[in-house]
C-alpha cells in the first residue's frame, strides 16, 4: 500500500502490527532480549495505521513533545533515515525510549485510533526508527558549534543527565560527566536489565555523545570525592546539572526483614545486570543468590519488581513469585512487562500482604507469613484502599525474598551541599520551568527531584534544564533541527 | 586505571598497596574506605584507606587475602594497574579529644584502625594501641602503631609476642588497673569486636566500632550494607562503617556476612586452581 493513495478504510483495515518477541519458554532460559523488533515492512504498516490528525493529540501525551505525526509520515514514506532525524529533535535516545516508556499511559493512551481500534503502536515505531539508526552504520552526529567557553558539570549519567549533557554540548559548551559507579547509564545499566534493554545499546547511545565532546569521569562520587561547590570553585564549572536519581532503597520495617536472603531489588539487581552474575564465577567475580530450584517472592508491583522476579526466574526459581497488596490494575508496573511476567511463569499473590519473614536457626530465610486483603474504600489518591482480611494468614515457603517497594533520596548531595533546598520527602526542589535550585547555577533534574518516575521523564528534565544552563551562561538558543 | 606505585607484603597474606588516585589522597579522612575492581570481571570490594599523601597524590590500602578478590589483589606489584578505585566513602571518625583513648586492631583490622589511631593522637588524646595477632609473624605495622602511641601494647594468641592472650583480656588488664579510659575504638572480626563491647559497656566506656558489612556500590543505593544498630537499619557504606559498639547487632552482622560463603569458596577455589595451572600461586 502506497502512502499517498491509501484509502481511510484500507488503513482501519490495517492490524496494529505484532511485536516480535521471544518464545516464553526459550526466553527464561537465556538473558537475551525479549522483543526483536518490527519489521522494516511491519514498521510501514503500522506507520499507515495513522491517520496525521490535524491536531495530533498524542503530542500532548508525550512528555517531550515528540513530533509523533511527522516521524510516523516519513517512517510510512519509507525515509527511516528522515525519521530518525525528526525523533531526534525532541528526544536523543529513540532506542531507549522506545524500549522502556510506559506507552500505554502516555502518547498511546491518547492516540485516537485507540477509541475504536487498537491505538497506533508509537513506542514500536520509535523504537524501530532508533535502531534503523544504529543498524545502518549510518549514525548521525549532531552538528556541534564552536566551543563557547563554558564548562558545565553533569553529576550522574542516567537519562536526565546524559541527555543534560547532549544538549549543552550541542549549545557549543564544554561538558564533563561524573559518575560514581564504575559503568555510565544510571538505572540504564544497573536496573532495567538485559532482556528489556540490551547494555550494547546504551554503549552505542554513550559513543555517540563522546563523539561530541563531552567527557565522562567514573569512579567520582559528588559529596565525597568532591563536592558541588569544589566543582564551581575549584574546577571552574560555570554551571552544576545533578542528575544522580533516587537511591536508598526503603524497606518495610517488618520483622525478620534482616534474615541472610532478604535482600533489596536494587541489590539483586545490580548484582546481575551491572555485575553480571549471571556469568558467576567464569567472567564474573561477583556472586548473586543461587535461585536454582528455589521459591523467590519479590513484594512490590512496579517495573522494578517485574525486572526482579523475571530475573529470578532466569537464574532458575523454581517458583517466582509477585505479592502485591493491591490487585493488579492497581500496579505501576507498566502492562506489557506484566503480561510477559505472566507468560513466562511469574505467579501473582495479588491483595496480600507479609506481616513477617520466618527463618532457620542459622538466620536463614524460610518463609513469608502473609495476609490477605479485600479492597476497601478509596483513599486520596483514588485507588481503593486495601485492608486486611482477619484469619488469612498463612506461610508461603521462600529462600529469597527481594523487597522491591521504592527509594528515598541518597543523602549524601543535600549533606554536602546545604544551600541545596530539599523538600519534606528530601527530594531537591527546583523551579520547573528552568529545573535551577535554590543554589545559584546548580540545577537538578530526574528521579532526585521527582521521586522513582520514568526514563522519559528524566529526560526531560534535563532538555529543560540545559536550555536554561544555556541561556543563563550564553544567552543563545541553538536550532535542534541541525542534525 | 589506576596505577600501583609500590607493592609490599607486611606479613604472610597481607600487603600494603600504595595506588595513585589524587582526588581521593586530597580529600579523605580517618576512617573512610575505597571501593575497589581489579579489572573487568572484578567484584567491588572496600578496602580501608590507611594512609594517603596529598603532594604524590596517592593513597594506601592493606589487604589480607581473604578470597578470591583480595587474593588476586595481593599478587599485584608496582607498575601493575587496578580497574576502579573510588573513594573516599563513609562518614569520617569521629575525632575529638576525649582524653584517654584505646584503640584495639584485631588481625588485618590493625591496619583500619591505625589511620584513626593517629588522628586521635593528633587531636590530643592520650593514645593507648592494642594491636592483636594469632603469633608473632602476623604482627602488622608494630612501628607505625608506636609512632602514634603513648603506650603500645601487642598480643598474640600463641603468646609467640608480646602479651600471651587476646585483646580483650589485655584491655580488662588496663580496666582493672584503675585507669581512666574515656574512649575505645575496636576493629578486627566481628567476634573480637563483639567481645570489647561486652568489656566496655559494664564501665560505660563509649566505644566505637567499625563495621564490615558485604557492599556493592558504596553510595546508598544497594541497601546491600544494612546492619542493625539501636533497634534501626542503618547503611553501612554512607551511615558507617563506625558505629556505637554497644548498639551494635553483631550476631545479624555475622549472619548476613555469610550469605555468599558457598559462592564465595567456589570462586575461591577456581581461582587457587588456575594459579596452579599457570605455576604462579
Ligand atoms: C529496575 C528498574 C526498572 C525501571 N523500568 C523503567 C521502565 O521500564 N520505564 C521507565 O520509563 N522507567 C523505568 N524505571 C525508572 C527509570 O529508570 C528512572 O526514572 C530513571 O532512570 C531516572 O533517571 P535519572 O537520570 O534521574 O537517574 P538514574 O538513572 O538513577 O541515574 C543516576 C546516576 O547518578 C549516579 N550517582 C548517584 N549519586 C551520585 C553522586 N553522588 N555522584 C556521582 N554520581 C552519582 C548513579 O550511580 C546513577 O548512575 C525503572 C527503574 C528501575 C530501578
Ligand atoms: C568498610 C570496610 C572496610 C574494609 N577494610 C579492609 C581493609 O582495610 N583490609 C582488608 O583486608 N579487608 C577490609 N575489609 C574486608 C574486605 O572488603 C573483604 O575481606 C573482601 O571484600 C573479601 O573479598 P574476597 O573476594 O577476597 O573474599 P570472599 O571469599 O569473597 O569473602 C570473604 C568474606 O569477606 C566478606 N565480603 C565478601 N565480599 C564482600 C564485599 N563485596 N564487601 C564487603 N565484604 C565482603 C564476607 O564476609 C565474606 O564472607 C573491609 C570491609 C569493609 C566493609
Ligand atoms: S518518548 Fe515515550 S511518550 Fe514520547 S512518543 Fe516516545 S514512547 Fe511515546
Ligand atoms: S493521535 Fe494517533 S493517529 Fe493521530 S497523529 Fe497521533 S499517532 Fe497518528
Ligand atoms: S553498599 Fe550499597 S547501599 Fe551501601
Ligand atoms: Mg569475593
Amino acid at each position: 500500500m502506497d502512502a499517498r493513495t491509501i484509502t481511510a478504510k484500507e488503513r482501519m483495515a490495517i492490524p496494529r502490527q505484532e511485536m516480535p518477541a521471544q518464545d516464553p519458554q526459550v526466553r527464561i532460559g537465556n538473558f537475551n532480549e525479549v522483543n526483536l523488533g518490527l519489521t522494516p515492512e511491519q514498521a510501514q504498516q503500522e506507520a499507515l495505521r495513522c491517520i496525521q490528525c490535524k491536531d495530533p493529540v498524542c503530542i500532548a501525551g508525550c512528555p517531550v513533545s515528540i513530533k509523533i505525526d511527522q516521524f510516523i509520515k516519513l517512517i510510512a514514506e519509507g525515509d527511516f533515515m528522515g525519521a530518525v532525524r525528526k525523533i531526534k529533535e525532541d528526544n536523543v535516545l529513540p532506542s531507549i525510549c522506545g524500549r522502556v516508556c510506559p506507552q500505554e499511559d502516555q502518547c498511546e493512551k491518547v492516540c485516537v485510533i485507540g477509541k475504536k481500534h487498537k491505538p497506533v503502536a508509537i513506542g514500536n515505531l520509535e523504537r524501530f526508527v532508533g535502531d534503523y539508526e544504529r543498524m545502518s552504520g549510518q549514525k548521525i552526529d549532531p552538528v556541534i558549534p564552536a566551543p563557547t567557553g563554558k564548562k558545565v558539570a553533569v553529576v550522574g549519567s542516567g537519562p536526565a543527565g546524559l541527555s543534560c549533557a547532549n544538549d549543552l554540548a550541542q549549545y557549543g559548551h564544554k561538558v564533563v560527566v561524573f559518575e560514581a559507579l564504575h559503568e555510565l547509564g544510571g538505572v540504564l545499566m544497573y536496573g532495567i536489565p538485559e532482556f528489556r534493554l540490551p547494555k550494547e545499546i546504551v554503549r552505542e547511545e554513550l559513543e555517540g555523545l563522546r563523539r561530541m565532546g563531552i567527557e565522562f569521569r567514573t569512579d567520582v562520587v559528588v559529596g565525597r570525592t568532591i563536592t558541588v561547590d569544589e566543582l564551581m570553585e575549584e574546577e571552574g564549572f560555570d554551571a552544576v546539572f545533578i542528575g544522580v536519581g533516587a537511591g536508598l532503597p526503603w524497606f518495610m520495617g517488618i520483622p525478620g526483614e534482616n534474615l541472610v536472603g532478604v535482600l533489596a531489588a536494587n541489590e539483586f539487581l545490580t548484582r546481575v545486570n551491572l555485575m553480571k552474575a549471571y556469568d558467576f564465577p567464569k567472567s564474573s567475580d561477583t556472586p548473586v543468590f543461587d535461585c536454582k530450584g528455589k521459591n523467590v517472592a519479590v513484594f512490590g508491583g512496579g517495573n522494578t519488581a517485574m525486572d526482579a522476579v523475571r530475573t529470578a526466574k532466569r537464574l532458575g526459581a523454581e517458583h517466582a513469585y509477585i505479592v502485591y497488596r493491591r490487585s493488579e490494575k492497581e500496579m505501576p508496573a507498566r502492562e506489557e512487562e506484566i503480561h510477559n511476567a505472566l507468560q513466562e511463569g511469574v505467579e501473582f499473590l495479588l491483595l496480600t500482604i507479609p506481616l513477617e519473614f520466618i527463618g532457620d536457626e542459622k538466620a536463614w530465610l524460610t518463609g513469608v507469613k502473609c495476609q490477605k486483603m479485600e479492597l476497601g474504600e478509596p483513599d486520596d489518591s483514588g485507588r481503593r484502599r486495601p485492608v486486611a482480611v482477619p484469619g488469612s494468614e498463612y506461610v508461603l515457603p521462600i529462600d529469597m525474598a527481594i523487597i522491591s517497594i521504592g527509594n528515598g533520596s541518597n543523602p549524601l548531595i543535600r549533606q554536602t551541599t546545604p544551600d541545596i533546598e530539599v523538600s519534606k520527602k528530601e527530594t531537591i526542589v527546583v523551579d520547573v520551568n528552568t529545573m535551577q535550585t535554590s543554589k545559584e547555577n546548580v540545577y537538578a533534574g530526574g528521579d532526585i527531584v521527582t521521586g522513582g518516575a520514568t526514563v522519559i521523564l528524566a529526560m526531560g528534565a534535563g532538555r529543560t534544564a540545559a536550555a536554561a544552563i544555556n541561556e543563563k551562561l550564553a544567552g543563545t538558543a541553538k536550532n535542534f533541527n541541525e542534525w | 586505571m589506576y596505577r600501583i606505585v609500590s607493592a609490599i607484603f607486611l606479613a604472610e597474606n597481607i600487603k600494603k598497596i600504595e595506588i595513585e588516585a589524587p582526588r581521593i589522597a586530597k580529600k579523605r579522612k580517618a576512617g573512610q574506605f575505597v571501593i575497589v575492581r581489579i579489572n573487568q570481571n572484578g567484584e567491588r570490594i572496600p578496602l580501608t584507606i590507611a594512609d594517603s599523601n596529598p603532594e604524590t597524590g596517592t593513597i594506601t590500602i592493606i589487604a589480607q587475602g581473604a578470597g578470591k578478590s583480595t587474593r588476586e589483589l595481593n599478587r599485584k606489584e608496582a607498575g601493575d594497574s587496578i580497574a576502579d578505585v573510588v573513594g573516599p566513602l563513609g562518614t569520617p571518625s569521629h575525632i575529638e579529644n576525649f582524653g584517654t583513648a584505646v584503640s584495639i586492631g584485631g588481625g588485618v583490622g590493625t591496619a583500619i584502625a591505625y589511620p584513626t589511631a593517629a588522628a586521635l593522637k593528633e587531636a590530643g588524646n592520650y593514645v593507648i594501641t592494642i594491636n592483636g595477632a594469632r603469633s608473632k609473624d602476623l604482627v602488622i605495622l608494630e612501628e607505625e602503631m608506636k609512632a602514634v602511641s603513648d603506650e603500645a601494647y601487642i598480643t598474640t594468641d600463641d603468646g609467640s609476642y608480646g602479651f600471651h592472650g587476646f585483646v580483650t583480656q589485655k584491655l580488662q588488664e588496663l580496666i582493672d588497673s584503675g585507669k581512666k579510659i574515656n574512649f575505645v575504638l575496636a576493629i578486627g572480626p566481628i567476634p573480637m569486636m563483639r567481645a570489647v563491647a561486652e568489656v566496655t559497656r559494664p564501665h560505660g566506656i563509649k566505644t566505637v566500632v567499625s563495621l564490615n558489612p558485604i557492599m556493592i556500590d558504596g553510595t546508598g543505593m544497594c541497601g546491600g550494607c544494612r546492619v542493625t544498630v539501636g533497634g534501626e537499619v542503618k547503611f553501612g557504606c554512607i551511615d558507617g562503617p563506625e558505629f556505637d559498639a554497644h548498639q551494635v547487632d553483631f550476631k545479624n552482622l555475622a549472619d548476613r556476612n555469610r550469605i555468599y560463603q558457598h559462592e564465595e569458596k567456589e570462586a575461591d577455589d577456581t581461582f587457587a586452581h588456575q594459579c596452579n595451572l599457570t605455576g604462579q600461586a
